[in-house]
């Protein structure tokens, strides 16, 4: 009797014991934007294919930057999907940290996605990082102040044009700039912004050597010409303007015209919450005459597995599943194909009903006009764009990027920040032994 | 005349103290407002955002995104668990410094003050590993000690201010009537320092309840308390001002209506000695 009791407990015990086993439950760190926070509602799809439960923590950027870092660094095991970034995932990847995602199955279609996305998220040719969508950068401006100034935008405009343009368009009697861009400082800001426009006036952050290139005519040339253009036609006090102060002006109508994130489209092409909706032109992002790299950056917000989780099989079918060509249709399916995450996939730029969203083939042409090999006209040691995939960058560029502020609210001249950006690059670098 | 001026005098502070206050009180008052408008109006100028329609979209929206209840009990058993741990070893503490002082009594006490001087990320790496050792990363037992610990010398700094005032002869005529050392601290020092440990414990509850370096670097899913709910609303790329605005809201209205209830004996603990 006793042994009969026993093993139907036992039996009992076990069958719960089992359905435990089976409700697997990831945790997964992402950033708070539109795109994340739409896959996190249609979670249930996953769910529902898989029976493995999803647990969010969404944070906002930098927080997120900061505490996956932590965790990640100590093996913490707090998370069995992060959201990281271009920069983070090709340091991370050499370093161990994650799991390489060489094994993706044939129905996944690794080729379709953009060639780009693959290399900035790769590290010796080992993708370690899904890209859940991918952004380049590019002219958005307002087509009835254009045509008021009597200007007809070319496709790829030059600076010299753009300045032009900008200066035409400044009525400040309305509280209208010709140009808004950002000027706040931080890397991944103001920073990035100036980068790129020196990157399209011939300039670098390093030669071959590892030594900072502030001191070149290029850069001189590149922060005055910039500080010279924001002064005639941007808004005031925009050395503290970053990505949403600038959407916010754009959106209020009170820029001609803004160079900014692809993703950017959507908000000021959105009638809900844009008054210039209907009144937006997309151009790529301008470049000096005679230097054939534009203004492009190159950013994806990506899904890695940290090395070391228990769960990197079911971790593993949830990256399939978000970054997916099926994602992408049952996005469309559900909230319309404007509302589908950008910039990852060949085949969302060959579908026709996706072709027909006024920014989208501007958003791929920039994000094919992006190389993370080659950021410059001349050679460079690194990879990235807006960025250098070096673990000492953020720390640099953000000292970098507030000296530069520092010029755009006009307490210092473009010589001494370049100066200063010169020493503290180099002085940084060879402490951290690269020359 | 003297009474007319006094009173002038009485109306223009009045009138300065409201000043201030709003002064102090608009930026929670400017979040609320913008909290019942749309993502576009919240961006509007002042004036604008004013006289756009009301709305609890954004509460909506919010509801449906986060589970609110989780994170507001999380951040009730934080504060209120670390400000009771931290009252069960402060209460001792504070009781030997102020009534059997040593030669370094002053110098443990600033000493003890000094580690609120250290950055909190200076020690994020050793913290985060030792809670990796010990099982208690992202949990809610993990951050009450942590909190405890960081909100210790306040803790102590409060109750030894409010012991001191405490007459040391009224101590004396317990032991004289035979109270030991339980009994002297439970049943004669606690009831005489009650005003002083009610403002302690309410200080420290709100400030363990705003924290938002730890409570945000050492949870993930299941311990995150308010401070992590407002944290997921908060996005450089994109303006979701509104619902960042009604998260706020409902992170803080609960501290709100307590430090509104109890604010006349918060004042009074943080103004006046033990006994006066």
């Amino acid at each position: 009797m006793f042994l009969k009791h026993t093993i139907r407990a036992v039996g009992a015990a076990s069958v719960l014991m089992a359905g435990t086993a089976m409700a697997e439950t990831i945790t997964i760190a992402t950033v708070n934007n539109g795109d994340m926070i739409r896959m996190q509602g249609l979670t249930d799809d996953f769910t529902k294919k898989t029976g493995i439960d999803v647990e969010w923590v969404t944070l906002e950027e930098n927080v997120l930057r900061q505490r996956v870092t932590t965790d990640i660094s100590t093996k913490g095991g707090a998370f069995d999907i992060m959201t990281i970034g271009m920069y983070e995932t090709p340091i991370w990847g050499a370093n161990g940290w994650l799991v390489p995602l060489d094994d993706l199955p044939e129905s996944y279609d690794v080729e379709d996605i953009l060639p780009a996305m693959r290399d900035g998220l790769s590290h010796d040719g080992t993708l370690y990082a899904a890209p859940f969508y991918g952004e380049s950068s590019m002219l958005m401006y307002r087509t009835d102040l254009m045509e008021k100034a009597g200007l007809t935008m070319p496709e790829e405009p030059t600076w010299e044009f753009i300045r032009e343009a900008a200066r035409k368009m400044t009525d400040r009697e309305h509280g209208i700039n010709g140009i808004c861009l950002r000027g706040k400082a931080g890397w991944g800001e103001g920073g990035a912004v100036i980068t790129v426009v020196a990157n399209s006036f011939g300039a670098r952050w390093f030669d071959m050597d590892w030594n900072a290139q502030f001191d070149t005519p290029e850069w001189k040339e590149a922060l005055t010409f910039f500080v010279d253009m924001m002064n005639e036609s941007g808004p005031e006090g925009y050395a503290t303007n970053g990505f949403n102060e600038n959407l916010s002006l754009f959106q209020q109508g009170k820029c001609g015209m803004w160079m900014d994130a692809t993703v950017a489209a959507s908000f000021v092409t959105n009638p809900k919450d844009s008054t210039v909706a209907d009144k937006v032109g997309f151009a790529m992002a301008p470049h000096k005459e005679g230097v054939s790299k534009k203004a492009n950056w190159l950013w994806a917000w990506a899904l890695a597995i940290p090395a070391g989780t228990q769960k990197e099989d079911a971790a593993k079918k949830f990256i399939e599943w978000a970054t997916s060509k099926d994602y992408l249709a049952l996005v469309a399916s559900k909230e319309g194909w404007a509302n589908v995450p950008p910039g990852t996939r060949k085949s969302l730029y060959e579908n026709p009903e996706y072709g027909n969203i006024p920014f989208a083939q501007m958003t791929l042409k920039s994000i094919l006009a992006a190389d993370p090999k080659h950021c410059c006209e001349k050679p460079v040691p690194y990879t990235g764009i807006q960025f250098v995939a070096i673990p000492e960058f953020a720390g640099i560029a953000t000292e970098v990027s507030q000296e530069f502020s520092a010029v755009y609210a006009g307490q210092q001249s473009v010589d001494e920040a370049l100066a200063k950006a010169q020493a503290l690059t180099n002085d940084a670098m060879e402490a951290a032994g690269y020359r | 005349m003297a009474r007319a001026v006094k009173t002038r005098r009485k109306a223009l502070n009045t009138a300065l103290a409201w000043a201030v206050g709003v002064l102090i009180f608009f930026p929670i008052l400017w979040v609320v407002v913008l909290s019942f408008k749309t993502e576009g109006d919240a961006i509007k100028t002042p004036l604008e955002v004013l006289t756009a329609p009301w709305t609890v979209e954004s509460y909506g929206v919010v509801q449906e995104r986060s589970d609110y209840v989780k994170h507001f009990f999380n951040s009730v058993v934080i504060s209120v668990g670390s400000t009771l741990l931290g009252l069960l070893v402060a209460v001792p503490a504070a009781w030997s410094m102020a009534f059997v002082p040593s030669k370094r009594t002053k110098d443990i006490l600033m000493w003890m003050l000094s580690t609120k001087m250290l950055p909190a990320v200076g020690v994020l790496y050793p913290i985060y590993l030792l809670f990796i050792q010990l099982g208690l990363l992202d949990t809610r037992l993990g951050l009450v000690v942590v909190l405890m610990l960081i909100n210790l010398p306040i803790i102590v700094w409060m109750l030894y201010t409010y012991f001191r005032e405490i007459p040391g002869e009224i101590l004396e005529a317990a032991r004289m009537d035979g109270a030991g050392l339980r009994e002297e601290i439970l049943y004669v020092l606690t009831p005489m320092a009650v005003p002083g440990m009610a403002s302690t414990v309410l200080l420290n509850v709100i400030l363990a309840w705003n924290e938002a370096f730890w409570t945000l670097n050492l949870t993930a899913a299941k311990a995150g308390p308010l401070t992590a709910f407002i944290a997921s609303y908060s996005s450089p790329e994109g303006l979701f001002y509104a619902k960042l605005s009604a998260a706020s809201t409902m992170a803080i209205a609960p501290i709100l209506i307590l430090g509104w209830f109890s604010q006349k004996q918060l004042v009074r603990g943080l103004t006046f000695g033990a006994v006066k």
